[in-house]
């Protein structure tokens, strides 16, 4: 690949960073008196501002409609989402986003309902509520669903809170550990912290399962419970899922399933029918609603029998249909035992209706068909990468998997690669995760990615191959096809500068 | 169905490449007993079908554009400008994630560390995150951050009864996994700041206020800094971004966190979420803060250039250690509220607040006329900004039957449902979004419901 030319960084004649090479920030574009947005004039008698409360310079920019516009615009063209190409960041599953969910979120219904109408007078927003509480509860296995929760990890922290006040209501305070395996993602032993337990890590065995000899040992009255996520960061269905479950409850334990990797499931099993106790749903994940930037997500919880109770509230509920009426009521119920909100409302609603949406448009074949794919894809790439990619646990995988970031003879590293992806307009995969794998780069390439796309993101790799053993300066010296190259970030750790300072001190 | 592109042909030669036959046989794995559940979704349907039905579905919801709204307790309507959409809608910042890999997502990274910026100077604090699932998991994250910069040795938290309600049940949840206690919000909405305050002592880790507060009214901030400094307790602010483009921010009264919904600043209620949660800190508080945060840096040319930082605090890199669990956050809505606070700019932020203020004095005005009605009865002394309390004659709930059914009109906040024996007193709140004629129709709404 051809190399293009380097931008001049000096600075522009007007004392801004040169534009060619960065995106002048709102503050040094702000001018001071420059119009801004009109609102209507008073049409009140003013009331006299209170004295000594009020503040002289509020901090913002001023600038005009057309500045704004252009600022974002040229600021979403350094950016790379997945309407822009391949994006097999693993375990984020960067899905297509259906346009048509963007376009039904917006309809004043949805958009403009206010959380604290009377129940009456949003039967349309409830009803929706209570199918996707019943959908993901059929496709998960479980016997109940809160939508509240607002992110995966969020889903974690709510669903450790019910196992610790579950145990509590048993007068079983004593059990103060959660099992999580090693190659679990970081927001596991994070959420078990913050709920006031103890992480207790398991090791994996040599096929990528939990060490059930380990797990055995593990097993303790001290056990609240084991988070799993299956398929694995591997990308490996957890072979031993029935007695790891077996060995838990059999030590009164309870088991979380992190649902981050439920786009490899839908359809082909359901967790509440291995014995997973509760699990979180990551809709921006499975049910394609749009990753944001980083967010909004939205995590609901599924629970079995014996945990609903618990879970945060309110949730949806229906009475029968009155003699004549051809719906149910709904209305909004927090469970007997809930262990409070876990945020504002009833989460991210706009989320919700996206992914129910989605569902709509899938049916139960649908989202089966797209694991299948999810599947098939990721499995596609594994034997078409793995000539000269080490996958260290290679066998039939799932939704994603792991091989390692080196080529043999060249001192290029994972990261290395990565960036020379970019060059060839893919988005990198995620890198060094799991910790257990050496120089990982996980790969999840989902069921919307054509074969074209596929053979395409193998034919660079392979080139990346060569180039790391001919020219290995190019990979540890990319991208080079960005508006900058790579950035400094230990010294952005080391001498943070969080605030432009073009915004001035602190304001009055 | 649904977006799989392969054609029957691609699969065919996809599946000889990997060495099998069907796709079925991927799943070998998978417990044979369970495999392939039959689910009991309905049947699909089509994009034109779904649209139908998710027109008739959003049918039977009131829509807040189609009448006066006096309803906010926490979520608004405000103008929102056509720019902050516009942007929302680029695909290449919709359907990004987290920025990992910074080369290809600096426009989401500048955007995040303008709208840090900008969260700052009008908070008037030193450091902000880059945006939390909402206000409420904000001010509960800012809680264990309190807990955590005492070094677990102070377990007391103070909190006022005026803090939105649903904000201190979260508060509440997140602290199930601590021994702290907390004190001092089981007070009716007319506790006074010094019974408050007396209450900060050297057990405190922090002292949880709200200004404007769930009644709409603002705090003595100085008063309660004093008592925090003097104790060694944090306070914790949770204000409302609005009234910050012309009311002095909490950082100039000695906060040394500030919390916030930003749902305001140019998104749509969309019945509670997606919201966004703003964090701002005094900068000593760095290296504790949740979630992330974008830093400016160079590239080997020197070329400017951001990146996520500090990352040492987060659940990826410190695992069982980290400050917080928090992965993704609310991104896209820190990006609407970063284009609508740059297209309001430093004036019309100014005349937003304006309005409001203006507005709702009026209409409190208007109403103190009508027969039998107080209002703000628990502070009547105390400035308020864009939402009052009005005592009624009535429990609400029947005052806003006929304000909707006879006058077309969305009427306030219940204030028996969030506190006892307020089940007369409406919690009104008046946007810029509210014409006079808006006000007069609701006074005579209220005229006639009282009557």
């Amino acid at each position: 690949m051809e190399t293009p030319p380097i931008r001049a960084a000096d600075l522009a004649p007007d004392g801004l960073p040169d534009r060619a090479v960065c995106v002048p920030t709102l503050y040094e574009i702000s001018v001071e008196g420059r119009g801004g947005f009109e609102l209507p004039a008073l049409d009140v008698p003013p009331e006299p501002l209170p004295d000594g409360a009020l503040r002289t310079d509020n901090g913002l920019p001023e600038l005009s409609e057309l500045d704004v516009v252009r600022h974002y615009l040229r600021l979403s063209q350094r950016n790379f989402g997945v309407d822009s190409g391949f994006y097999p960041l693993g375990s984020c599953t960067m899905k297509y986003n259906p346009k048509i969910c963007e376009e039904i979120v917006r309809l004043p219904g949805f958009s403009e309902a206010h959380p604290l109408l009377a129940a009456e007078q949003v039967q349309g927003n409830l009803a929706l509520m209570h199918r996707l509480q019943a959908w993901l509860a059929d496709i998960g296995g479980f016997a109940g669903v809160s939508l509240q929760p607002a992110a995966g990890a969020h889903g974690e922290l709510t669903a450790l809170l019910m196992i610790r006040a579950y145990h509590a209501d048993r007068g079983e305070q004593r059990r103060d550990q959660i099992l999580i395996p090693d190659s679990a993602h970081g927001t596991n032993p994070a959420s078990t912290t913050m709920a006031g337990f103890i992480a207790v890590e398991l090791p994996s065995d040599a096929r990528g399962n939990i060490d059930i000899a380990a797990l055995r040992a593990a097993c303790t009255d001290r056990v609240a419970g084991l988070m799993i996520t299956n398929p694995n960061t591997l990308g490996l269905f957890e072979e031993h899922i029935g007695e790891v479950a077996r060995l838990i409850h059999g030590c009164g334990g309870l088991v979380y399933g992190d649902g981050a990797n439920m786009n490899a499931l839908m359809g082909i099993v359901r967790p509440g029918d291995l014995g997973v106790d509760l699990m979180h749903y990551n809709l921006h994940k499975t049910f394609a609603t749009p990753h944001g930037g980083g967010g909004p997500g939205s995590g609901p919880v599924g629970a079995a029998r014996r945990l609903v109770d618990y879970l945060p509230g309110p949730i949806v509920t229906a009475s029968p249909p009155i003699a004549g009426q051809p719906d149910p009521a709904f209305a909004l119920e927090t469970p007997a035992r809930s262990i409070g909100r876990v945020a504002s409302w009833f989460g991210n609603f706009g989320m919700l209706v996206r992914a129910y949406a989605y569902l709509r448009l899938l049916g139960a074949e649908g989202l089966r068909d797209s694991a299948m794919h999810a599947v098939l894809n990721a499995n596609y790439l594994r034997v078409g990468l793995r000539d000269c990619y080490r996958v260290p646990h290679d066998r039939t995988c799932m939704h994603e998997f792991v091989c390692e970031g080196h080529v043999e003879g060249s001192p290029v590293r994972a990261l290395d690669i990565s960036k020379r992806l970019i060059d060839y307009g893919f988005h990198p995969p995620t890198n060094y995760f799991p910790l257990i794998v050496r120089e990982a780069l996980m790969i999840e390439p989902t069921e919307t990615e054509s074969k074209p796309t596929l053979d395409a993101f193998i034919r660079a790799m392979h080139a990346i191959a060569e180039e790391a053993r001919a020219t290995p300066e190019l990979l540890r010296s990319a991208p080079h096809v960005t508006p900058t190259g790579r950035l400094d970030e230990v010294k952005a750790a080391r001498e943070p500068i969080l605030v432009d300072r073009a915004a001035g001190g602190r304001t009055s | 169905m649904g977006f799989i592109p392969h054609s029957d042909a691609e699969r065919a030669e996809m599946l000889r490449a990997i060495g099998v036959e069907r796709l079925e046989d991927l799943f070998q794995g998978v417990p044979d007993e369970r495999r392939f559940p039959a689910l009991g979704l309905p049947p699909p349907v089509s994009q034109p079908e779904l649209a139908a039905e998710m027109r008739a579905l959003a049918a039977r919801n009131i829509a807040l554009q189609d009448r006066p709204c006096f309803l906010g307790a926490g979520v608004y309507r405000h103008y929102r400008p056509a720019t902050v959409d516009y942007v929302l809608q680029r695909g290449e910042l919709a359907t990004s994630y987290t920025p990992y890999q910074p080369e290809i997502s600096q426009g989401m990274l500048q955007a995040m560390f303008e709208f840090q910026t900008m969260v700052c100077r009008l908070t008037g604090m030193e450091v902000s995150t880059a945006s939390h699932y909402d206000g409420a998991t904000s001010l509960a994250e800012a809680v264990l951050l309190s807990l955590a910069a005492a070094s677990h040795r102070r377990s007391r938290i103070v909190v006022s009864p005026t803090v939105h309600p649903q904000r201190r049940q979260v508060v509440r949840t997140y602290l199930a996994g601590t021994s702290a206690k907390i004190v001092g919000d089981d007070a009716g909405p007319s506790c006074p700041t010094r019974r408050l305050v007396a209450l900060v002592d050297a057990d405190t880790a922090a002292l949880v206020v709200q200004s404007p507060d769930f009644l709409g009214q603002f705090e003595d901030l100085r008063e309660m800094s004093a008592a925090c400094r003097e104790a060694g307790a944090l306070l914790v602010v949770a204000t409302d971004p609005i009234a910050l483009g012309l009311f002095e921010p909490p950082g100039a009264s000695g906060a040394d966190i500030v919390v916030a919904d930003g749902q305001g600043l140019g998104l749509p209620p969309t019945f509670g979420g997606p919201s966004l949660g703003i964090f701002a800190a005094r900068r000593e508080l760095v290296r504790r803060l949740p979630g992330r945060l974008v830093g400016e840096t160079t590239d080997a040319k020197g070329r400017r250039g951001y990146v996520l930082t500090l990352a040492t605090r987060e659940q990826h890199i410190r695992r069982a250690r980290a400050t917080s669990n928090i992965c993704t956050n609310a991104a896209l809505g820190a990006l609407a509220a970063s284009v609508y606070l740059a297209t309001l700019g430093k004036r019309g932020l100014r005349h937003v607040a304006e309005l409001c203020y203006h507005k709702s004095h009026y209409a409190a005005a208007q109403i103190a006329r009508l027969p039998g009605v107080t209002i703000n009865p628990q502070a009547p002394s105390r400035p308020f900004f864009k939402e009052f309390v009005v005592q009624l004659p009535r429990p609400t709930r029947q005052v806003n039957e006929i304000l909707l059914n006879d006058f077309g009109i969305v009427g306030g906040f219940d204030l028996g449902e969030a506190y006892e024996g307020l089940s007369s007193h409406a919690l009104i709140a008046v946007t810029e979004t509210i014409t006079r004629a808006d006000i007069d129709r609701l006074v005579d709404g209220l005229r006639a419901a009282i009557r």
